[in-house]
């Protein structure tokens, strides 16, 4: 390095380049081959959203949801639902199958995110044909919220007090078909991405992360588990009627790039297991809690949090009183996760950072909310 | 959810510790305890430390703008206790309003501040990289203060 002369440059990585996973722009300072500095630039898709949501009403901000994390839109419902039925205290009341479906759907889209994740990163090291595959399976899942939802992307399907709409007839035989496949699918996936030697080059050591610095930074989700931070709220802090189910967490220890890939495969595996048992226990009855056509919580304040595809979702509410939200706080996983990169791209190649930032599974929806 | 820490015992320490002004805050649904922004700072370098305590994670910040006050609420949790707590700071509407910066204690408050000091337009003191994170530079005002005036709709 040193007994050839260079001159530092500056390079724009984004916002419109394809593997920045939407408007993202980081200026690299780069000497030769490798990164000195990173600054992260996000802020591109900034809509104001908390600022809309104090005048919106409760019911009317649901379907702004969706539009956070846009790969993953039922978590974000089921994550704002949660937190104001314990504002009102209503947490209980939710009937029996709508707890089931709110879980269904749930890790339905825990596999479709992953499966974004899969895709996208394979894609970012130029495989084409394991993007392919991944949003094969994808498109069924997306098919399932269609036939449940009316909608394939933004579903606002969840409710207080429940979810809006029974499950039709033909719904079951679809996720039993579903489930059938997925460990066929699984073995393909494994087989085209997991096992190639280039895959393991690309990413074993790669921005290794280590423990205390996950911790320090709060980053949560399968970017801290692989870091061996062995915390799952579905687990931890049974939400809902996770308790009920038997998953194990996946953890791995090194906190590098292939880490952070496997902890998300291996969590795909866990929510079939999940789904399999929700599928035996459904029970028959309503959908939908008696609530009041408008909700107006009591004055208070509260914090609530869900294991989100990507980390911990939690939203901050200060209720008045009144039908509208006074101060609503939207706390996402991504945007803590993104302010790492600028740490861990230092002494990088760049076709390494861009394997990196892939495997953080950034949406940037989420981070400029 | 909420394992609940003696939050009596808890400001007691602080306040014979380091004279941290700390009291326990009732009237909200989630309990929490309010600390003066002077010694915010020690408090949290405390908080973190002690392993009776030990909140290694800051979840979430977040600030409210009250008609008396703005409020900067912390979040903290604890992966070894598995306990929360909150904890807030109360700052009159002087201008310029400012609270000394945790990012020290946490490297996560860094971009929490940053957002902060963009919407809310709180100065942190001592903060290594203040500038606005989602919005321009060159961008007038603060949108979350409930004196600046949404288009209508």
């Amino acid at each position: 390095m040193n007994d050839i002369r260079t001159q530092e440059m500056n390079l724009n990585f984004g916002p419109q380049h394809p593997s920045t996973h939407g408007v993202y722009r980081g200026v690299f300072t780069m000497e030769g081959e490798y990164i000195t500095k990173c600054v992260n630039h996000i802020g591109y898709l900034h809509r104001g959203i908390e600022k809309l949501a104090e005048s919106r009403t409760y019911t009317q901000f649901i379907p702004y949801n969706g539009r956070l994390d846009y790969v993953s839109g039922m978590l974000n419902e089921e994550a704002y639902v949660r937190t104001v039925e314990k504002l009102m205290g209503i947490s209980d009341q939710v009937p029996e199958r709508a707890e089931y479906i709110r879980v269904i759907m749930a890790e339905l889209q825990r596999i479709a995110s992953h499966l974004v994740f899969y895709s996208s990163m394979a894609l970012d090291m130029a495989g084409f044909t394991p993007w392919t595959y991944g949003f094969r399976e994808r498109d069924t899942i997306l098919d399932l919220f269609e036939m449940a939802a009316g909608s394939r992307m933004m579903p606002n399907y969840m409710r207080f007090g429940g979810v809006a709409a029974d499950l039709n007839e033909e719904f079951m035989p679809a996720l039993r078909k579903l489930l059938d496949i997925m460990p066929k699918c699984m073995e393909e996936y494994h087989g085209i991405l997991t096992g190639n030697e280039i895959f393991q080059a690309r990413t074993k050591g790669v921005a290794p992360l280590s423990r205390e610095k996950a911790l320090n930074y709060g980053i949560s989700g399968p970017s801290a588990r692989a870091s061996g931070i062995d915390y799952d709220l579905r687990r931890d802090e049974p939400y809902g009627i996770y308790d009920r189910f038997k998953f194990n967490v996946p953890v791995r220890q090194t906190g590098d790039t292939l880490d952070r890939y496997m902890v998300r495969m291996d969590e795909i595996a866990e929510s079939v297991k999940i789904l399999e048992q929700a599928y035996r226990e459904l029970p028959e009855g309503p959908v939908l809690a008696k609530v009041p056509k408008i909700i107006k919580p009591p004055a208070g304040e509260v914090y609530n949090r869900i294991e989100h595809s990507k980390g911990h979702l939690g939203f901050h509410i200060v209720s008045d009183g009144t039908p509208k939200p006074y101060r609503l706080r939207i706390c996402s996983p991504c945007f803590v996760n993104v302010a790492i990169f600028e740490e861990m791209a230092v002494g990088l190649h760049l076709q390494d950072a861009v394997v990196a930032f892939a495997s953080l599974d950034i949406v940037l929806g989420e981070i400029d909310r | 959810m909420d394992k609940k820490i003696d939050r009596q015992a808890l400001v007691a320490f602080l306040n014979e510790k380091m004279d941290a002004q700390a009291e326990v805050f009732e009237d909200n649904t989630e309990g929490s305890i309010k600390v003066s922004r002077l010694k915010l700072g020690e408090t949290m370098q405390e908080l973190r430390e002690n392993p009776q305590y030990k909140f290694d994670v800051l979840m979430n910040l977040s600030s409210v703008d009250y008609p008396e006050n703005f409020t900067v609420i912390y979040h903290l949790f604890s992966i070894a206790h598995k306990h929360y707590l909150t904890v807030k700071v109360e700052i009159t509407k002087e201008n310029p309003c400012w609270v000394p910066s945790v990012s020290s204690v946490w490297k996560a408050a860094q971009v929490h501040e940053r957002e902060v000091f963009d919407l809310m337009g709180i100065l942190f003191n001592d903060h290594p990289d203040l500038r606005r994170i989602l919005l321009p530079e060159d961008f007038a005002g603060h949108p979350l203060r409930k004196d600046f005036t949404q288009q209508a709709d």
